[in-house]
This record gives C-alpha cells, structure tokens and sequence, in this order.
C-alpha cells in the first residue's frame, strides 16, 4: 500500500497539476471561436501525445498506431451512436481499442522491437482496408454521420477529463512495480528478463493501457466531426504527428508531450496557412531536426540547462547522468 | 492456374524491392522506412522517361539505378553515418534510424508530390497478351518479371562470387568482427546502403510497366517490402526471393478469391504467422 503514501513534494506537485487543471477548465469561458479551436487541438493532441507516451517513452518502443486506434475510436462511436446512450460507446470505444491493442501485443511485443514499430506503422492502413472492405460488402455507405448536440466548449472539457485521467494514469503507473519493471525493460531488456520479470505482460498491459485511452480520444471527438470516413478516421497523419509533438517535448518526463503539443500545434497551425501544399515535406523536415539536433526534447534541453546552472552554483556533486543513456550492456542484447 | 502465374510473375518482381531493403538492412543495419519512396521515385522517373522519349522504359532503368545510387549514396554519409556513430547500442541505432528515415520519407513524399503532382501515374507499354498454358497474360508483367530474374541472379552471383560480395556478407554478420579482418565497414555499409536504394528504384520502375501509382503508396511497398525481408530472414538473399513469391502468391490469390482491396491485409497476415511461428525468417539464424 506505499503505493498511497505521499511525500511532500508528491503533495506540491499534485497541488500544482490540480492548480493547473483548474486553470485550463475555465479557458471556454474567456475564449472562443479559433482560440478555442486551437486549445481544444492542443488539448486532444495532448491526451494523444502522453498516453503515446505512457507505453513508448518508458520502453523507446515506437508506437505509430495512434491513427489506427484513434479511429476505431470514431467508428464505434458512428456505428452505435442511434443504438446505445454516448457515455456507454465511449466505454466501448475503450474496450474495443484494448482488445484489438491485446491481440496486436501478443502477437508483436514478445520478439524484437523493430517488428512492432513495423506492425504499428501499417496497422491504420490495415484497419482502413477492413472498414472499406467491411462497408463494401455489407453494402453501406462508406461514410458514417455522427449527429450529437454538443458545444465547442463540452468537447474541450471532455478532452481536458480524457488529458486529466492520462496523467492520472501515468503517475500512478510511474510509482507502481509496473513502471519501474518498464523502465528496466527501456534500460536493458535484458537485464529485465534476468530480474525475473515478464517482459513481454509488461509491454502489452501497457500497450493496451496507452491504446485505449487513444480509442476514447476518438471517440470523444468524433461527433465533433460530424462525419466518418475511412480516409479521415485513419489519416496516419495524426500518428506522425502524435509521434513528432512527443519527442519535441522529450520523452523522458510524463509532462514532456505537453511542452512539446503547444508549440507544435501553434506552428503547425502557421504553416498549414502559410503552406498549405507542402506539409508533409515541412513535417519531415521537423521531425530530422528533432532527431539530429534536439534527440532529448526541450525537457532534455530544460533539465541541462538545469543542471549547468547547477554545477555553476556548486552544489552538484559528481557527474550526473540521464537515466536513458546508461546502458552499456544492451549493445551484446541485439546483436547475437 | 491463373493465381500461380500472375502470383509467380508479381512475386519475381517483389523480389528485387525487397533486395534493396534486405541491403540496407542486413548489411548497413539502417530500417529505411523511407525505401518505399525510393521506389516510388524510380516508377515516376521511368513513367516520365517513358512520356517524354517513348523508348522502352527499361532503358530508363539505365537512368534510374545510377540517380539513385548516388542519392542514397548521399543520404546514408550525410544523415545515418552520424546516427551510426552515435548510436551506443543496436537499438538505439534502430531507434534512431526508424524515426530519421521516417522524416526522410515525408521529404521525399513532400518532393514527389512538387515534382509529380498527387494524380495516379500509369502508362500502357507492351499492353497486349501473351499466352501461357491457353490463358492470356500482360506482356508487361512478363518482361518485367524476367528482367527482375536477371537482376536477381546478378546481384546473387555478385554476392557470393567476388570479393566485394564478400566483404558485404561479411558485414551483415558481424560489423565488428569485419572491420578486425580489414574490412572497411563504413565504406561496406554505405555501398550497400546506396545498391539497396538504387535496386529498389530499379524494382519501382519495373513494377510501374504494369501497376499504377500514386505518391501515397510508398508506405504500402515499404511495408510490402519489410514483411518479405523478415519472412524470408534478415541478412538471406535466398529467403528474400522465396518470401518474395509467398507474397506475390498471398497476394494475388486474395486479390482474385476476396477482394482487391485486402492485398495489404493479406501481408499482415504472412507478418503475424511469421512472428508466431518462427520470428527469425524462413531462412534466418536463430539468435541466441
């Protein structure tokens, strides 16, 4: 039960996120129009972005299924919304994600990692062939209308609760024994397996756990959109985007997707205007230079910073070292 | 009858893509996941080779192979050899080459999309039938499947008969040990790097005298390509090719038998038994 026993600082920084949660609650009533546009993307791409985070940052597994569960999201949403109340399909929505994230674990996550990160980038085409095929043959439209009276502001604190129970989620997950087997695993695998640990439940309990808080995404904001279509619910887009906006912020820390959604999603809103023909090639643009010139994030360039300031000041005794970059003997793991 | 032959002549042409990323692969240990695009780029050339000179496209090969040696060339000392320096450990090095090449991959798209417009692209050479056991198929896709068989027979006695070929396996078994037998792995990773890309450009060119593209389906081939090279085994040729007509047959005959629109499911379903079944290859060594 130390698992419910704070510390001070715990305690400050829950006050903090509460502080700040409140803070962002009450954005609807002094905004609106494209402002609110802009802070309820930020808001989703949040949500998106950290619960990506829960599962690939720990375990530098790269995730790019969002798009995939993010849209099963929607069509279980569009498919039920005439027969079942919105609160249960957002339950479903859930469950529907975690099952098809449970089967694609099992199948992906016990052998090398390469494979899932090749499994997860074509699972959203995958998914978009069977609903068009599905759709095809049982002779439906290809699209589906989500009618729902809902107002701009209803979507964004729904997203802001989605955001909450993310971080919620993520905290709780970084004290427990499961965090820190997933930390193990991210530093050296093989050290996990040595510990005695199930690697492979680690990895798809938290796959799932992270995949279906993106299914609720979709599902959230699927009447927003009003319409359903394969090519947008499984734009894999999102994905890059979810992918990108996190290693931004660095993926070391669980408020490290934040710092990097708001810029991101402000300056993807300036060249979409700016260029609207050429943002894939600007997207990729961005996403070499995250890799080559800032591979932490601007949480890895903050804590340097830190820690410079630090050293300057001479309280920091002996050489400091980020927890991701001691794995002297992973090297051996792969290799064989 | 239909599905063997159709599936045999596509999975001879798959083969050849899937070479080009068993290279980069297998040897220079870059996951290129921009290596559908390069394919993309090479039918495009040869589509607009063959609009503009009406010569057969496969001289446009000719073009194409060198264009994209040199820009793979480019693409692995300019951007992955820092990855690779960097890298302290294989994973790592995966890590960063998937999310390098990944960006590369929207660059390239962003390009192809400036240069070539979002259409579909096709163009109808050697559109007429030619008969084998009784039934009519495209003469297209034999000449292509055939000029595929030659460049994969090249490219195997390549490898197993000279020195460089040499020298290239060598690498893709154990980069370290290599360079202690005076291998410069650098340079070795490189060239196979910069053949991987330019045979899968070749492969683009030849699969674009029958199918149809548009800048989109990079992804698709890359994907195509990735399972081919992991079913047949990381660092096999001969499990390449082989994987290469299990595909070419997967695919055809769920083409045929369902629905064209399941080709991509019909790879994921090979990739999941792999995994299950045997997630070092049909021809893979079996790690420790």
């Amino acid at each position: 039960m130390s698992n419910f026993v704070f510390s001070a600082a715990e305690w400050r920084n829950l006050l903090i996120c509460a502080g700040l949660f409140v803070l962002a609650a009450i954005v609807p009533l002094v905004a609106d129009g494209y402002v609110l546009q802009i802070t309820i993307s930020i808001v989703m791409y949040t949500a998106l972005a950290t619960s990506w985070l829960l599962f690939s940052g720990p375990t530098n597994y790269i995730a790019l299924s969002t798009a995939a569960f993010f849209g099963i999201g929607m069509y279980v949403t569009a498919g039920g919304i005439d027969l079942v109340p919105y609160p249960l399909l957002i339950l479903a929505s859930g469950i529907a994600g975690a099952v098809m994230a449970a089967i694609v674990g099992l199948a992906t996550l016990r052998v090398a990692g390469v494979y899932f990160v090749i499994f997860s980038l074509g699972l959203a085409e995958l998914v978009r062939q069977f609903m068009t095929w599905g759709q095809h043959v049982l002779g439906t439209m290809s699209g589906l209308y989500v009618t729902i009276d809902r107002t701009e502001p209803m979507y964004y604190w729904q997203l802001l609760l989605l955001t909450a129970a993310v971080f919620l989620v993520g905290w709780w997950i970084g004290r427990s024994r499961l965090g820190f087997a997933l930390r193990i695993i991210g530093n050296d695998e093989l050290v996990a397996v040595h510990c005695g640990i199930n690697t492979a439940r680690a990895k798809v309990v938290l796959f799932v756990i992270s995949s279906a808080f993106a299914s609720v995404a979709g599902a959230v904001v699927a009447p927003r959109w009003g319409y359903v279509e394969p090519g947008v619910a499984f734009n894999p887009f999102v994905s890059f985007q979810v992918v990108i906006m996190a290693l931004l912020g660095g993926t070391h820390r669980l408020w490290g997707p934040l710092v990097g959604v708001i810029p991101f999603v402000l300056l993807w809103e300036l060249i979409s205007i700016a260029f609207p023909s050429q943002t894939t090639l600007l997207l990729g643009i961005c996403f070499l230079l995250i890799v080559y010139v800032i591979p932490n994030g601007i949480t890895g360039l903050i804590e340097d910073a830190w820690k410079r300031r630090g050293k300057a000041g001479g309280t920091a005794a002996g050489p400091v070292q980020s927890p991701v970059q001691q794995s002297p003997v992973r090297q051996k793991s792969q290799n064989a | 009858m239909d599905i063997v032959i159709i599936g045999l002549l596509l999975g001879g042409t798959y083969a050849l893509m899937a070479i080009g990323l068993q290279l980069q692969y297998g040897v220079a240990r870059i996951m290129n996941l921009a290596n559908g695009e390069f394919l993309i780029a090479g039918a495009f050339s040869t589509f607009w080779f063959y609009a503009a000179t009406q010569a057969s496209p496969l001289f446009a090969l000719f073009l194409v192979a060198p264009v994209a040696f040199v820009l793979n060339w480019a693409i692995y000392r300019v951007l992955l050899q820092p990855l690779v320096r960097r890298a302290k450990s294989q994973g790592k090095l995966e890590v960063d080459s998937i999310l390098a090449t990944f960006g590369i991959s929207f660059i390239s798209v962003g390009i192809l999309l400036a240069i070539f417009g979002g259409q579909y692209l096709d163009y109808a050479y050697l559109a007429q039938p030619i008969f084998i056991f009784g039934e009519r198929y495209g003469l297209n896709r034999v000449v292509a499947f055939l000029a595929s068989a030659a460049l994969c027979t090249a490219l195997y006695l390549w490898l197993h008969k000279t020195r460089a070929g040499l020298a290239l396996r060598a690498v893709s078994v154990n980069p370290s040990a290599s360079g202690l037998v005076a291998i410069n792995v650098a340079r070795t990773s490189a060239l196979a790097f910069a053949l991987g890309g330019a045979v899968t450009a070749v492969g683009g060119g030849l699969l674009s005298m029958f199918l149809t593209f548009d800048v989109s389906l990079g992804v698709v081939f890359t994907l195509k390509a990735l399972v081919i090279v992991i079913l047949g085994g990381v660092g096999d040729i001969r499990g390449t090719i082989v994987a290469a007509f299990i595909l070419g047959f997967a695919e055809t005959a769920v083409a045929t038998l369902i629905d064209p629109g399941l080709t991509l499911a019909a790879a994921y379903v090979l990739f999941m038994i792999v995994l299950l079944a045997r997630p070092e290859g049909l021809f893979g060594r079996r790690t420790a």
